[in-house]
């Protein structure tokens, strides 16, 4: 252990102190375990799955891999700080959200995205989310709801999309058999 | 955790200021209902950085927990000193299995693994000692420091030679018929491989335990069954149950990774012997270490046709490596025999599954659970039929197809109408439902002779999508290699392959699987709130908005809120198997249908309804141990997926360009969150295929960690084509089949398929690595 050390940063727009006693300890461990702001993920700590993904002086960067001490002075923005409202409201809509575990570091990446390039195709979308891992949705209805944010934000009206999925993906059918009335017959007088 | 409330839905007509609402008749369509998607009620949270996982819990006063794992797969121990460990500063506690105050051994089924390693060790990674202290570094320190001397021993690694020596958890066979090869017009047998693919849930393994006073303690865990881990825990700790309050905490992933036990009973010593909060967190390489993992198999299959393409015989030999500790390895082969042949009708059956016990990492639940390994190996034997013969892949599985009253290598008789309705008991006088009305069959039976075949119908519904065409012009980046930018386009081969899945929903083989749920319904500011209260795990799955969908349609109420799940309510069982949408959705129905019935007879001002409903599906059977036979599964479902695939022969690089999948799911309860099942579960499908596999070398993982271990990426993901059929199964709730698991079933043979007509080679093993590719590939 050696001498502790305070580094001063500004998080999410507010002015933070974080007494640091190890010169190597993370942005993320700093932000989670010393801070208590726990909305960036510690999936793996290792900079793979992206789920701790902050942007560092407007930067996105894993906050797994950045050491607090390099934070001095500079500007974090979190998933609570960084991301724009129509974007959150587009992964809620378009169901890109399960387990939602990924779902800090793909908002923050998918608003950097959003700031760089107002209205990505899907090949862009898919290159500047590969560095976020997601287990639970097999991103389809994440780049989704990316569409559907960039439109929300380009004219500014917030929109919730009722089966939104038909803006991206034009595949999805559903066929009904006739059948005897299995979902009410029980209990229907 | 916030209690999660659900978004109040736009507001319908009712009853005026004054009026007390009163019961609905019956069920009936609602905004936020059952078939509709709204928005998940713990989306909002989730987007804002505000859900708290178990990993971001926190207490005053709390230690850090953290377990000393044996690096070696296979030793003896002769001594644990613990002496170092406990000297240095902000240590308080270090135990060993000396220090477990109960049972020593816990298990899902049979409870054969230690709680703390006592005398030996039998994987790698296995705990043998567990610590507090003030900090995780601290912890990791002591952890260190603490010297334990082992007598390595020779590990046993193979499963074929565990299986030799009688070291296996279980051995099923399935007889049927006369499996003699004489009428077959061919014959193809081979042998297949899977890999050890591992859930890898983002979230890790993490709790805390919190002592309660007076000798009890709470545990906040992310698990799927509340209920078995209390069960499992209570004699280790030598607690009444009573005394062990379980309460969920925020889940990330699980994929049956959360069903064996990780930290509950480490952290639970931990806290009862320091006296104060425990958390306890695993970093990605221990969680790599500390979960189970889906079963390694090698599977010897032989299948015999007549020239028309039908089955005539199966025969295989099964076997899967459950590792050093039973977790779940029973039921896993259970699956395996009764599904060997997948989907199809064959006369003539033998099959040899075999769960073997060796000291590689122990292996138990994964989404698919016995039904993946075999589907890639009978979907691999249906292809290579099919080019035997000059069949159209997609024409031998239809001529092969299952129909209503088909009888499955278990005896099983497939979507027959059963006698028995699924069974409601409560705590209200409310009487049991009556017997669901059959339903007519599908009325696409019709004209045909044979009975109404579901999978035909899938299988003529995928044939009707188009194959995606090559582009005429490649971006370099839409090209195997992608970004790394290693071709332009020659030695690239597409191919187009399907696969066909059938996996058992809910607990199979005579096992007593029920969920409970409470509603209570009262006034606030004149308004009914209904509130539900089960045990069922958030897995990521959407079961909670579910839940509200099922209560707003039987109770026609706008607001509905979801205490929190822990086990002051009864067991909801566990969130796997594809079964939490049947039964607890089963369970929230049979009590909201109770508080219903309740609400005729009273007004809300009156005071609060409450109403509590034990569900449970129709009774199964055990399987024979010598033929398999028995009536085993609850319910079936079905998946056909189509992959088509590029691949860079020359490197073996592959680039899966689509996916297309005909699913059934019998009722689309919230078509949002199913189609985000079928997207996820095939994703795993694909990993498995073509990139997921957890390494090991004599019993030595070597690849834990998110950099050694891939899982597929957005560019790893084609875009996925869906058509979801709803063929109502009229003994399950609203007609639904479970269908998480399907998808993973069906993706990887599809997939491998495609390689293979892209390549011509035969690919028996997954996951499918590029020197697989090009060694030995024909010129």
């Amino acid at each position: 252990m050696s001498e502790g050390m305070r580094v001063r940063m500004r998080v999410d727009g507010a002015e933070i102190a974080a007494d640091v006693d190890r010169p190597g300890e993370s942005l993320l461990t700093s932000l989670r375990d010393r801070l208590g702001l726990t909305g960036s993920k510690n999936a793996c700590e290792q900079g793979e799955c992206g789920s701790c993904t902050v942007l560092l002086d407007g930067l996105p960067v894993c906050a797994c891999l950045v050491a607090t001490a390099q934070c001095e002075g500079r500007e974090v923005k979190t998933v609570v700080g960084a991301v724009p409202r129509p974007v959150r409201d587009a992964f809620v809509a378009c169901g890109a959200v399960q387990c939602g575990f990924c779902t800090p570091g793909l908002l923050v990446s998918v608003a950097d995205l959003l700031d760089r390039e107002p209205d990505p195709d899907d090949a862009l979308i898919r290159e500047a989310l590969a560095g976020n891992l997601c287990r639970c949705t097999g991103y389809e209805k994440i780049i989704e709801a990316v569409h559907v944010a960039a439109e929300a934000m380009s004219d500014g009206v917030p929109r919730v999309p009722a089966r939104s999925h038909l803006h991206h993906n034009q595949w999805i059918n559903v066929t009904t058999f006739p059948r005897g009335d299995a979902e009410t017959g029980e209990d229907t007088p | 955790m916030p209690e999660p409330t659900t978004p109040t839905p736009p507001r319908r007509a009712a009853g005026g200021v004054g009026t007390h609402p009163a019961a609905p008749a019956g069920p009936r369509p609602h905004a936020a209902g059952v078939g509709t998607s709204p928005a998940r009620p713990e989306a909002e949270a989730k987007v804002n950085g505000a859900f708290d996982y178990a990993s971001d819990l926190h207490f005053d006063g709390m230690l850090w927990g953290h377990t000393l794992r044996s690096p070696h797969p296979s030793a003896g121990i002769r001594a644990v000193d613990t002496a170092p460990a406990l000297a240095l500063p902000g240590v308080h506690a270090v135990l060993t299995a000396a220090d477990v105050p109960g049972k020593l051994h816990y298990g899902l089924i049979d409870a054969d693994q230690p709680v703390l390693a006592a005398g030996e060790v039998r994987y790698q990674g296995e705990p043998v000692a567990i610590i507090a202290a003030d900090t995780l570094d601290t912890a990791r320190l002591a952890a260190e420091a603490i010297r334990v001397d082992y007598e390595v021993r020779e590990p046993q690694c193979d499963p074929q030679a565990a299986v030799d020596a009688g070291n296996h958890f279980r051995y099923q066979p399935v007889r049927l018929g006369e499996p003699v090869t004489a009428e077959a017009a061919v014959i193809i047998a081979r042998e297949y491989t899977v890999g050890m693919q591992d859930q890898a849930p983002l979230g890790p393994e993490s709790g805390a335990a919190v002592p309660t006073g007076d000798g009890g303690v709470r545990l906040h865990v992310a698990t799927q069954w509340l209920h078995s881990d209390l069960e499992q825990l209570a004699p280790c700790l030598d607690l009444e149950p009573d005394r062990i309050h379980m309460v969920m905490a925020g889940i990330g992933g699980a994929f049956g990774a959360r069903e064996d036990l990780s930290v509950q009973a480490h952290m639970a010593m931990l806290a009862l012997a320091t006296g104060r909060p425990v958390k306890m967190m695993y970093d990605r390489a221990e969680s790599f270490l500390g979960h189970v993992h889906r079963h390694p198999a090698r599977m010897r299959y032989e299948h015999g046709a007549d020239e028309h393409g039908r089955l005539v015989y199966v025969k295989a030999h099964i076997v899967l490596d459950g590792g050093a500790y039973a977790s779940t390895t029973d039921a896993v082969v259970g699956n395996a025999a009764s599904l060997a042949v997948g989907p199809y009708e064959v006369e003539h059956v033998a099959i040899d599954a075999w769960g073997a016990r060796t000291n590689n990492p122990p292996c138990g639940a994964m989404r698919g659970f016995g039904g993946v390994q075999t589907c890639f190996a009978y979907e691999s034997q249906m292809d290579a039929l099919a080019e035997a013969l000059g069949l159209d892949p997609l024409e031998i599985r239809r001529r092969n197809a299952v129909a209503q009253g088909s009888r499955l290598i278990n005896g099983q008789i497939i979507d027959a109408p059963s006698p028995a309705a699924p069974a409601v008991v409560g705590s209200d006088a409310v009487p049991q439902a009556g017997t669901a009305p059959s339903p007519a069959p599908p009325g696409a039976a019709g004209a045909d002779a044979r009975p109404f075949s579901p999978l035909a119908d899938m299988i003529d519904r995928i044939r009707e999508i188009p194959v995606p065409a090559i582009p005429a012009a490649r971006d370099i980046l839409d090209l195997p290699g992608g970004t790394g930018n290693t071709t332009h386009g020659e030695g690239v081969r597409r191919g187009v392959g399907y696969g066909v899945g059938l996996k058992n929903v809910c607990y199979s083989e005579g096992f007593d699987d029920y969920s409970t749920a409470r509603i209570r319904l009262e006034l606030e500011d004149g308004e009914p709130v209904a509130t539900i209260h089960t045990a069922a795990a958030e897995v990521g799955q959407g079961h909670w908005n579910l839940q509200t969908q099922i209560v707003r349609t039987e109770l026609g109420v706008d607001r509905v809120r979801l205490a929190p799940n822990d086990t002051k309510v009864g067991s909801a069982g566990s969130s796997s198997a594809s079964r939490q949408s049947y039964m607890t959705g089963g369970a929230v129905k049979a009590a909201a249908e109770a508080a219903r019935a309740l609400w005729t007879d009273r007004d809300l001002a009156d005071g609060p309804i409450e109403a509590t409903r034990v569900f449970r599906h129709r009774a199964t059977k055990p399987m024979d141990a010598i033929t398999g036979q028995g009536d085993s599964h609850v319910q079936l479902a079905l998946c056909v997926h189509r992959a088509t695939v590029d691949v860079d022969v020359e490197l073996g690089l592959v680039k899966v360009v689509d996916l297309t999948c005909v699913q059934d799911v019998g009722k689309a309860m919230n078509p949002n969150a199913l189609e985000g099942q079928i997207h996820g579960g095939t994703a795993q499908g694909l990993g498995l295929a073509v990139m997921e596999e957890l390494v090991t070398v004599r019993g030595e993982v070597k690849n834990a960690s998110f950099t050694d271990y891939l899982i597929p990426t957005i560019l790893d993901m084609p875009p996925m084509r869906l058509h979801i059929v709803e063929n109502a199964d009229p003994e399950a709730p609203y007609g639904l089949r479970g269908a998480g698991e399907p998808p993973t079933l069906s993706s990887t043979p599809a997939i491998v398929a495609a390689i293979r007509d892209a390549t011509g080679l035969a690919l028996t093993r997954v996951p499918v690595r590029p020197e697989h590719l090009t060694t030995g590939r024909p010129s």
